[in-house]
């Protein structure tokens, strides 16, 4: 019995279908999914073939199987993916520690999708994504303080602690959504905004594979083709849509087919520079007025749903393992750029610790900087308030006059 | 002598426009336009002014609008300024919120305010509270308009008065017009502004006229959000109300006054922000209350109004407890005398005058 026949044997019934669906769709045994990395001479670049990376619905070619970053892309798509992982693990932290309240969903696992579309944006394309959003909004511009004082409740959040967790923004940056689907229009509408004023920029739509059946999404593919709106509905499909997995909800798992008349391409979501060439084959394609383009992005979540879930009552420990260790997207980034010889583990150890104090200091002012005036409740309600607009309290003798 | 070229110049496209729409007869006397033609030129008029504005909705374009109320409107501006959609309410209104989170400022058209509940999740969650949860950020200047409440014979689905349902939420902006006046300025205001508006019609009274004034027709006339009109001055009773309720109102004052009962009626024309001030000072001079709205009674906008005339100083000032007319509390049938029996008519009015008036 080899390795890989013990690890699907010892898995509950849907993660080992779930690990042998991923596993034939890269057509390789775990954990090589990649072929040829080649030992680069120093300075260079770091190249290899992805003859797995991706599947095509209605499409004659697609992005580039072989992929390469140079040094300096390397290192920095390594540290972003790294900050986003361990701001999410304060998050993780704080929760448990009571300082964040409510809802709390963590990106950690689902790095490389966030990172790798962010390369291969233009700096005036839009983004919308669901409540999942904390790594998004620190790639859109949100400093890691922005997103975790946010998530504490405080003035220094990005929307000082109105938002909280799901209702995050940044210019261009859409949010941050708590209504599941209701983002998918929305993030249409971005892009018809781009089209209307002939800008060729694109509106990227992130939904879940739980978000994917919603009639929204649908109607929004439906509007998005008939007026060709450079929209690139992404779904993120990290195999379960809070504790049902994909094949329980989708009649049809295959996300990157579920419309008939929009061309797709299923991205193997844990290789970041897979993502991000993918990620310019569909924004060339939006931008030259072909209309929209659908993404899958087969990716995973390590935590639960939210920090209200486990995760372990719907598929177990061992699977989430598995990925870790095999397929996770900053230690196999990391393995590839020292096997190429591109930096070394001591490089990486120092960004680590760079990382390390960017939390930190975020952490510090999420835990001790102030919270709004609770006057401030009353304000932002109106952009254009009438003059004299009072509003109520909770109580008969309570209102407050605002002008803004 | 003034060439059409100079009257055209003065006038902007109006003059040319209202030939062109009206099929209705003019009073010599006094210019009158019907809320049909004061909804599309006002439509026409921010479309002209503003890159940004455009129309949407199903048949608004190649139509004209089911009920006509977009007529001529995509043959002077085009596809890209006036869109038709599929009937998808949740994703055409999806998609008009998000090109206004984006800059643009959407007219959302329901055929219905019947359809926006298929939609209704875009206008509060993703329009109304965008603001407030962006902390400023994030501006949604979106109007959602099209005709609210009932019309003749179209059953329950087809009648529901959305009024109470829109203006209890925060970050929202509801009209409710009456007259050509009102849906002129009011329209104007409402795309002119930078916040969401839901813009409440009334399809009964599209076909009816108005008179109107020359500074009701200019380019620029608005009107301002949240400010009642009184619509009929009167010192024994106020009568409080909004959209067609107002037609009821008046006639009733009209039959009133020949009991020597003297009506003061109140046209809200906005219903959140709404104008108290106008309601308690009249109130105050009157003593008497009555409100009078076409939805239903529960969580109606007259209790609203009751409630805050209660809680302020104007309550020092009746004579007798406030009382509402209102809708049957019933899903409407469709049968004549059944709707009609279902809806508020002119002897609702007079009774409830005459019993807050003791008479």
């Amino acid at each position: 019995m080899n390795i890989n026949t013990k690890i699907v044997l010892r898995l509950q019934p849907y993660g080992r279908h779930l690990l042998q669906k991923q596993l034939k769709q890269a057509n390789s045994p775990v954990p090589l999914l990649v072929t040829s990395i080649r030992e680069a001479s120093s300075g260079a670049a770091l190249e290899y073939d992805a003859p797995n990376a991706y599947k095509f619905h209605m499409l004659e070619k697609g992005p580039n199987t072989h992929v390469s970053c140079n040094r300096e892309e390397g290192l920095d798509y390594y540290k972003k993916m790294q900050i986003v992982r361990r701001m999410e693990a304060s998050a993780n932290n704080m929760y448990k520690s009571k300082l964040i309240r409510g809802f709390c969903h963590l990106y950690s696992g689902q790095e490389a999708v966030c990172v790798g579309m962010k390369a291969a944006m233009d700096k005036n394309d839009s983004l919308i994504t669901a409540y999942r959003a904390h790594g998004w909004t620190f790639m859109m511009g949100v400093p890691v303080t922005g997103v975790l004082a946010e998530l504490t409740g405080r003035k220094s959040g990005c929307a000082e602690g109105r938002g909280g967790s799901m209702h995050m923004y940044a210019p261009n940056f859409y949010g941050g959504n708590g209504i599941v689907g209701a983002q998918v229009p929305l993030g249409a509408g971005v892009a018809f905004a781009h089209k209307y004023r002939g800008e060729s920029n694109v509106c990227i739509a992130l939904y879940g594979d739980g978000a994917a059946n919603q009639g929204q999404v649908f109607e929004a593919y439906n509007m998005a083709k008939l007026w060709s709106l450079p929209c690139i509905f992404v779904c993120e499909n990290n195999g379960y849509g809070m504790g049902t997995s994909s094949a329980r909800a989708s009649a049809n798992p295959n996300f990157y087919k579920r419309c008939e008349y929009i061309p797709g391409i299923w991205v193997d979501g844990m290789d970041i520079l897979a993502v991000r060439e993918a990620t310019r084959f569909a924004r060339e394609w939006c931008t030259s007025g072909k209309g929209p383009m659908i993404m899958e992005m087969a990716t995973y979540r390590y935590f639960g749903h939210s920090m209200s879930d486990p995760g372990t009552s719907y598929r177990t420990r061992e699977e989430i393992q598995d990925v870790r260790k095999s397929r996770d997207p900053i230690t196999s980034f990391r393995e590839k750029l020292v096997q190429a010889k591109i930096a070394t583990e001591d490089e990486f150890k120092a960004i680590d610790n760079d990382v390390k104090k960017i939390i930190e200091d975020a952490e510090n002012h999420a835990q001790n900087d102030p919270e709004l005036h609770v006057d401030e409740l009353y304000s932002h309600v109106y952009s254009q308030p009438p003059p004299k607009f009072k509003i109520r309290g909770c109580d008969n003798f309570t209102f407050k006059e605002v002008s803004k | 002598m003034k060439s059409v070229k100079d009257l055209v110049k003065a006038h902007g496209s109006i003059i040319l426009l209202r030939r062109s729409l009206s099929l209705t007869p003019r009073a010599l006397a006094e210019k009158t336009i019907t809320i049909r033609e004061a909804i599309t030129q006002a439509m026409d008029e921010e479309i002209t002014r503003d890159d940004r504005v455009f129309l949407m909705g199903e048949e608004v374009a190649q139509y004209d609008g089911a009920y006509k109320m977009s007529k001529g409107l995509w043959k002077k501006h085009g596809d890209k300024r006036i869109v038709d959609t599929p009937i998808t309410e949740m994703g055409f209104a999806g998609i008009a919120t998000g090109a206004a989170m984006a800059g643009l400022r959407p007219i959302c058209e329901f055929m219905t305010f019947n359809f926006s509940m298929q939609a209704i999740d875009h206008v509060i969650n993703s329009a109304a509270k965008t603001y407030y949860m962006s902390s400023g950020k994030v501006k949604v200047p979106i109007v959602f308009r099209g005709p609210n409440g009932a019309a003749a014979g179209v059953a329950a689905q087809h009648s529901q008065d959305y009024s109470t349902w829109y203006s209890q939420c925060p970050g929202l902006k509801v009209i409710a017009p009456y007259s050509a006046e009102d849906c002129r300025g009011l329209l104007k205001a409402a795309v002119r502004d930078d916040d969401p508006v839901v813009f409440l019609e009334n399809e009964l009274i599209y076909g009816q006229q108005f008179p109107i004034s020359d500074e009701a027709l200019s380019a620029d006339f608005v009107l301002p959000i949240g400010k009642g009109k009184i619509e009929r001055e009167g010192k024994h009773v106020t009568l409080a109300s909004y959209s067609i309720g107002i037609k009821i109102c008046l006639e009733a004052a009209k039959e009133l006054e020949q009991n020597g009962i003297d009506c003061e009626v109140i046209n809200l024309r906005t219903l959140r922000p709404l104008d108290e001030d106008i309601i308690k000072t009249s109130v105050k001079k009157t003593h008497h209350l009555v409100t009078v709205e076409f939805g239903w009674p529960q969580c109606s906008i007259g209790a609203e109004i009751i409630a805050r005339i209660c809680e302020s100083d104007a309550f020092d000032y009746l004579d007798a407890p406030p009382i509402r007319v209102t809708g049957a509390d019933v899903p409407l049938a469709y049968a004549k005398t059944l709707e009609q029996n279902s809806m508020p008519q002119v002897p609702n009015v007079l009774k409830s005058v005459k019993k807050v008036l003791n008479k």
